[in-house]
């Protein structure tokens, strides 16, 4: 009764990488990752300053508000979604944690609560929006924006908090590793890092993540709630721009109510530059934190050799059109 | 076809594991369901086929779960059971090849076998949600073998699959996960000749493995090269339940476009030979 035909026994498909590597980068992040290293090799030849520890562990500094944010944007792209909320979130998030701890003189790890509480909120309202009402996330998040910015202002008055309590900028502080200092938001940022690329990679949730991104309708055939995994990513999301904002506070060492008003699009931009597809369900957070510092490496080695820093925006533009290019012609290849 | 030893303890060659009983749905003033049966017996392929508008696919939303009928019951081996979504009719073992697969084109076979029904890690990983990669591959690589689906590697992307290889992975989703029966709707509307062929061998394979399978097909030559009896469908209702050695096929044809009265009330000789002959209706 077993007929010797077989379905599909022409060809096997071929693979690219090996499984090892496959799985370690993912074939979308061997792209940035030259990228980044080919910019690193032309800056510490133009410059000896470029490659110290100081210096790496500067560039990290300056990549981490946007980095962290973008951990988030990653979350949110994957699902075919995005996220233009995050700069203003983040930036509310800042106000209400500095303000409540300095003008309210609330507990500091209490008005912390209460900002990391407020992006999450901000979150659940994106996720609310566009699972409830199915609004587009596009249009969801330019309405948030608005709303977190003109809330940032009015609860603000449009001053600057100063006079911080340490805890509030503790992970601003550095330790020693060798001859270099590094901060402890720089570990966070890359703790963060890490704990989403072991979600999204080794666990159930963030295979569902990916497969609702990629074809929603199938998701929901085989029994994935896409509705409340759209709800958790924004909401995730939503706590992560909470942390960003306490870096900010770290790294500035105020609650500014003008701060991180293009981070949403630079945000976008690691995104892109780590190959993650905006049509959701491909991509990886390493390939975000690789963008983030490709951003940060070029910003950085511009000044070294001191080009003026609009330099740096025109060749991150050029960047992104070259690797949403490379991605296109990639997937039209394979179909 | 003989079917031998691995039918289920709890249901012989026969047996009724499947009933639909006056299934009504309206959709305004359309009525895309007008007091429907079915009725799938252990160990069959049932064809189920009907011209556009005579209510198929509704139909067979209605037995996956995906459409909640406005009135009429559906049994399995003889217990009401309510489906009011996709998962029901899973816990129940009843498993659905959607003609569009539902597949995640950008996950590897594996992850599509096991989507939303992941294996996770023992101990402490396990404590830590993490996913047995390795278990999950190397049980999605079984389900191939077993069913001779010639796919070795679990780590390709079903993208990278020819239709037949995709129509495969889905197939042999369902088989893993079926307990009780598999739906399958146009399994080879999209596929060449070839590819259909491999596809119909693979129904049979199944049912030869003891679970009956529902088929969907505006394929004749298909139908009658595969199913053991065909349920004829037209306006919202069955006008024929049918073997296909006793009727030509553009007989059935001409039942299915109303152009030749249904034979539904001449029940006892289109029943198969079989047990029980008249338990229905």
């Amino acid at each position: 009764m077993m007929e010797p035909s077989v379905v599909g026994a022409e060809a096997e498909p071929r693979t690219g990488a090996g499984p090892l590597l496959r799985q370690a980068l993912g074939l979308s992040t061997l792209g940035p990752l030259a990228a980044l290293v080919l910019a690193g090799l032309f800056f510490s030849i133009q410059s000896d300053r470029f490659l110290t520890g100081g210096n790496l562990s500067l560039i990290v500094q300056q990549v981490m508000v946007v980095g962290t944010l973008a951990i988030g944007q990653t979350l949110v792209i994957l699902t075919a979604g995005i996220d233009l909320s995050n700069g203003a979130v983040m930036a509310l998030g800042n106000i209400v944690m500095t303000r409540l701890a300095v003008a309210s003189g609330l507990n500091v790890y209490l008005a912390i609560a209460l900002g990391l509480l407020t992006c999450a909120g901000f979150g659940v309202l994106n996720g609310g929006l566009v699972t409830g009402l199915r609004l587009p996330p596009f249009i969801v998040t330019l309405g948030t924006l608005s709303i977190a910015f003109a809330l940032t202002h009015i609860y603000s008055n449009e001053q600057t908090v100063t006079g911080l309590p340490s805890q509030l900028t503790y992970l601003g502080k550095t330790f020693a590793l060798g001859q270099t200092d590094i901060t402890y938001g720089s570990v966070l940022m890359v703790a963060l890092f890490g704990l989403t690329w072991y979600v999204l990679s080794q666990t159930a949730a963030g295979r569902h993540l990916y497969a609702v991104g990629n074809h929603p309708e199938a998701a929901r055939l085989t029994g994935i709630r896409t509705r409340r995994v759209l709800l958790g990513t924004y909401t995730v999301a939503g706590l992560i721009y909470g942390l960003a904002a306490l870096l900010l506070v770290s790294r500035t060492g105020v609650g500014d109510p003008n701060a991180g008003q293009t981070d949403n699009l630079d945000s976008i931009t690691a995104v892109v530059l780590g190959g993650t597809s905006l049509f959701g369900g491909r991509g990886s957070v390493i390939g975000t934190l690789l963008g983030a510092l490709i951003v940060g490496v070029i910003r950085n080695g511009l000044q070294l050799i001191g080009t003026k820093s609009i330099y740096q925006t025109l060749i991150t533009g050029i960047l992104v059109i070259v690797a949403v290019s490379v991605d296109q012609l990639a997937r039209r290849r394979q179909r | 076809m003989t079917v031998t030893a691995e039918q289920p303890a709890d249901s012989k060659v026969g047996d009724v594991v499947f009933e639909a009983r006056g299934l009504v749905k309206l959709y305004g003033h359309v009525t895309a369901l007008d007091g429907c049966d079915l009725e799938l017996r252990a160990g069959e392929v049932l064809a189920v086929i009907g011209d556009n508008g005579a209510g198929k696919s509704t139909l067979i939303k209605a037995l996956s779960g995906a459409v909640v009928p406005d009135r009429g019951e559906l049994l399995l081996d003889g217990t009401p059971v309510r489906l009011h979504t996709p998962l029901d009719a899973r816990r129940y073992g009843i498993e659905t090849v959607y003609q569009d697969l539902a597949l995640a084109p950008a996950l590897d076979i594996a992850s599509n076998l096991y989507l939303g029904r992941e294996i996770r890690r023992r101990g402490v990983a396990g404590w830590l949600r993490m996913l047995d990669k390795r278990a999950m591959r190397r049980q999605a690589l079984r389900h191939m073998s077993e069913l001779k689906i010639g796919l070795r590697s679990m780590t390709n992307a079903v993208e990278d699959l020819s239709g037949g290889q995709r129509q495969g992975v889905a197939v042999a989703r369902a088989a893993a996960f079926a307990r009780r029966l598999v739906i399958m709707d146009e399994p080879t509307a999209a596929l060449g000749v070839r590819e259909s062929g491999q596809v119909l061998d693979l129904i049979r394979r199944i049912r030869d493995r003891g679970l009956p399978v529902i088929l969907v097909s505006h394929n004749m030559p298909h139908v009658f090269e595969v199913s053991d009896r065909i349920h004829v469908q037209r306006l919202g209702r069955r006008v024929a339940l049918v073997r296909p050695q006793d009727h030509t096929m553009s007989d059935v044809v001409a039942i299915m476009t109303g152009a030749m009265p249904g034979t539904e009330q001449a029940a006892p000789a289109d029943r198969p030979p079989e047990p029980a002959p008249d338990h229905t209706e």
